[in-house]
């Protein structure tokens, strides 16, 4: 019988399997960021050991950092210790840091990928969940705790267990206005926040092989919200044409040879999967959510469902999530007001992402009282952005071009979301206080995200296109 | 924390809410620290706490009515973000064993890697422990890793709970996964160069 994609690139990296035991899986880069990272190092130091394999291992700082006046120090003493630290450790333990300053760094999900150092066939860890973001260049990569950023830290291994397998289909073509985050969002509305835990899931069909490389890692970003280990896509043409060239990407001899072997990456036709969904794109309209996990969501047009829609066991939990995002069972979200609208995160914030929104606002004016942030995934996009005149017609429409980060994905430095305050954004959660204690996140996409800014409300962008 | 599980009876602390996120936890806005202790204090801090840092007296950990060393948390806890910081933050607070209808899998890692004990029972079973805990919240729950087993001492429901036999090994006797890797140093320089490509 033929093997899965996720099964050959898991099998090539197995150092050892023992009955009974995790298999010890090598593991090819590791990125780290300030958050995730500072114990692991202690932990090293307390065992007098050093980082394994140097040159394997790429630290950016991302989470803590402010995401205007980056030239200036951090005013928070608690983040500016955080990012201190991690400019401390890695040159203690020999570790390429693209810090703040460098033009390199960016939200590590966003650099990885624009700098070539994510490649197909690798095996990728973080301390950081949306990790299953370099999956769609046909590798495994995946999010772990701070144990286990020590553990790869001291040894380029990690102990796992196999997950098993699950094929998602896209089938069919997307709709005007309908995005590669309307995908992955319409998919986890369907299956909710744990339909995948367990497995790691390959994407596969029409729909997905149209994406561009960024709106793959869209999908890929958010397999974890579906509880995924993670997520991949065979690599193919498109993929390989988003390689090349690129910063650490294998060139020449070791280009073709590289080459050579990534075409071999695929799930062959007999392989069997534990599970496999389909979906068709052209049932797929704009998505948002409605309430305080992921698999709260529904699409543009449709009303949230009334408790009596709602299965008996989780009645609780919704209402407590609709009182928190203060709204009504039955009821719709278009014409909602919003007071924010965040375009960022490592879901959205590269610089096609960039670039469909400024087409869309241009010669167009946010509304009154909507604050617009666009915050870009690295230092490159926002140089690629100005270098465009992006930056320009972001201004003319009121949107506020700010520098790199996580920024108001989190709720962790600075940009915060006010209390009781409704934020459309194109992150990836919605959790009570994600953005802020007490904000209201409606996740949907960068189009989704600027059709809001524009009118001041909930507004489906196909009536807009 | 202590460094190794065996067998515990205690009351529980239960939240019947599904889908319990890491940044429920352990908010973002608390992850700054760099060393891993301290992070009890602000378990369940949105939660537990107004906007004017007052307790809230409807919830659960404020309410002395509810101790114990068991957290009982709704179907698929833990999602959401890899923070290890949720973890040491249910240590912390003195937390030894967590039990839910299902885990989510990072959370599940973190919570081994740091002595506690995941238990994963079934919807019907979890409903039990907190219907026991509702009309007696001094029930008691009893944990046995070897057997592998939670009971509810007030009724004489028993569960089997799955775990690795690896992880078990590590529980009982205070391994750590980095312990067990570092003596496969041989191994990884073997694989290492047998790979084709430096990537």
């Amino acid at each position: 019988m033929g093997k899965t994609l996720f099964d050959k690139l898991w099998d090539s990296h197995v150092v050892l399997s023992k009955p009974g035991f995790p298999d010890a899986v090598y593991i090819n880069t590791h990125f780290i960021h300030e958050v995730t990272s500072p114990q692991a190092f202690d932990g090293l130091r307390k065992r007098g050991i050093p980082v394994f394999r140097t040159a394997k291992t790429k630290a950016t700082a991302d989470h803590n950092v402010p995401t205007v006046d980056q030239h200036l120090p951090i005013k928070e003493a608690l983040s500016r210790k955080q990012v201190e630290m991690l400019t401390t450790n890695t040159k203690e333990f020999g570790v390429e840091l693209y810090g703040l300053g460098h033009p390199y760094q960016g939200i590590v999900h966003v650099i990885g990928p624009e700098l070539g150092i994510t490649l197909p066939g690798m095996t990728i860890v973080c301390g950081d969940s949306h990790t299953s973001t370099h999956g769609a260049f046909g590798a495994i990569a995946f999010g772990i705790g701070t144990s286990e950023v020590e553990q790869v830290l001291a040894t380029q291994c990690i102990l796992q267990y196999r997950p098993k397998r699950m094929k998602i289909e896209v089938n069919g073509q997307l709709k005007k206005g309908v995005l590669s985050k309307d995908i992955i969002l319409y998919i986890i509305s369907k299956i909710s926040a744990s339909g995948a835990t367990g497995y790691f899931v390959e994407y596969a069909g029409e729909a997905i092989r149209a994406l561009s490389m960024e709106a793959r890692m869209t999908i890929c970003n958010m397999s974890i919200e579906m509880g995924a280990r993670g997520g991949l896509i065979a690599p193919d043409e498109t993929t390989f044409e988003y390689i090349k060239g690129r910063e650490f990407a294998p060139k020449g001899a070791d280009w073709d040879k590289a080459l050579a072997y990534w075409k071999t990456l695929h799930t062959d036709k007999d392989a069997e999967f534990d599970v496999t969904l389909t979906f068709d794109a052209a049932d797929i309209e704009p998505q948002i959510t409605y309430g305080t996990n992921p698999g709260m969501g529904m699409g543009i047009t449709q009303h949230i469902p009334t408790l009596e829609e709602t299965d008996d066991k989780e009645k609780a939990s919704f209402k407590k999530s609709l009182e928190y995002m203060g709204l009504e069972p039955g009821s719709e979200l278009l014409g909602k007001k919003v007071d924010y609208v965040f375009i960022g995160s490592c879901t959205n914030s590269r610089i096609e992402d960039l670039r469909l929104v400024a087409d869309f606002v241009k010669g167009k004016k946010k509304a009154d009282g909507v604050v617009a942030w666009i915050v870009p995934g690295s230092k490159q996009v926002e140089a690629q952005a100005k270098r465009e005149g992006i930056d320009k017609i972001f201004e003319a429409a009121g949107f506020h071009l700010r520098e790199p980060g996580c920024s108001a994905c989190l709720g962790m430095n600075e940009d915060k979301i006010p209390a009781g305050m409704y934020c459309i954004s194109t992150s990836n959660r919605n959790f009570e206080g994600r953005q802020g204690p007490n904000a209201r996140t409606f996740l949907a996409s960068p189009l989704s995200a600027a059709a809001a800014a524009i009118t001041g409300k909930v507004t489906d962008v196909r009536e807009l296109v | 924390m202590s460094k190794n599980f065996r067998h515990l009876v205690s009351t529980a602390v239960p939240i019947a809410i599904e889908n319990i996120d890491t940044d429920q936890i352990i908010p973002a806005r608390f992850l700054k620290a760099t060393t891993r202790d301290g992070f009890g204090e602000n378990l369940f801090r949105d939660w537990r706490y107004d906007a004017n840092n007052q307790p809230k007296a409807d919830f659960v950990l404020n309410d002395p009515t509810y101790k114990g060393e068991i957290l009982v948390g709704g179907k698929n806890f833990g999602c959401g973000s890899s923070r290890e910081h949720a973890a040491w933050a249910i240590g912390d607070a003195g937390f030894k064993v967590v039990v839910s209808s299902f885990f989510a899998d990072i959370f599940k890692n973190n919570a081994l890697n740091n002595f506690i004990l995941p238990v994963q029972v079934t919807d019907e079973f979890l409903e039990k422990i907190f219907s026991a805990i509702k009309s007696d919240p001094a029930t008691q729950l009893e944990v046995d890793m070897e057997k592998q087993s939670i009971r509810i001492l007030s009724t004489g429901d028993e569960a089997k709970f799955d775990i690795n036999p690896y992880k078990k090994e590590c529980l009982i006797n205070g391994y750590d996964d980095i312990d067990y890797l570092l003596n496969l140093r041989k191994e990884i320089e073997t694989y290492e160069a047998g790979r084709e490509f430096n990537f």
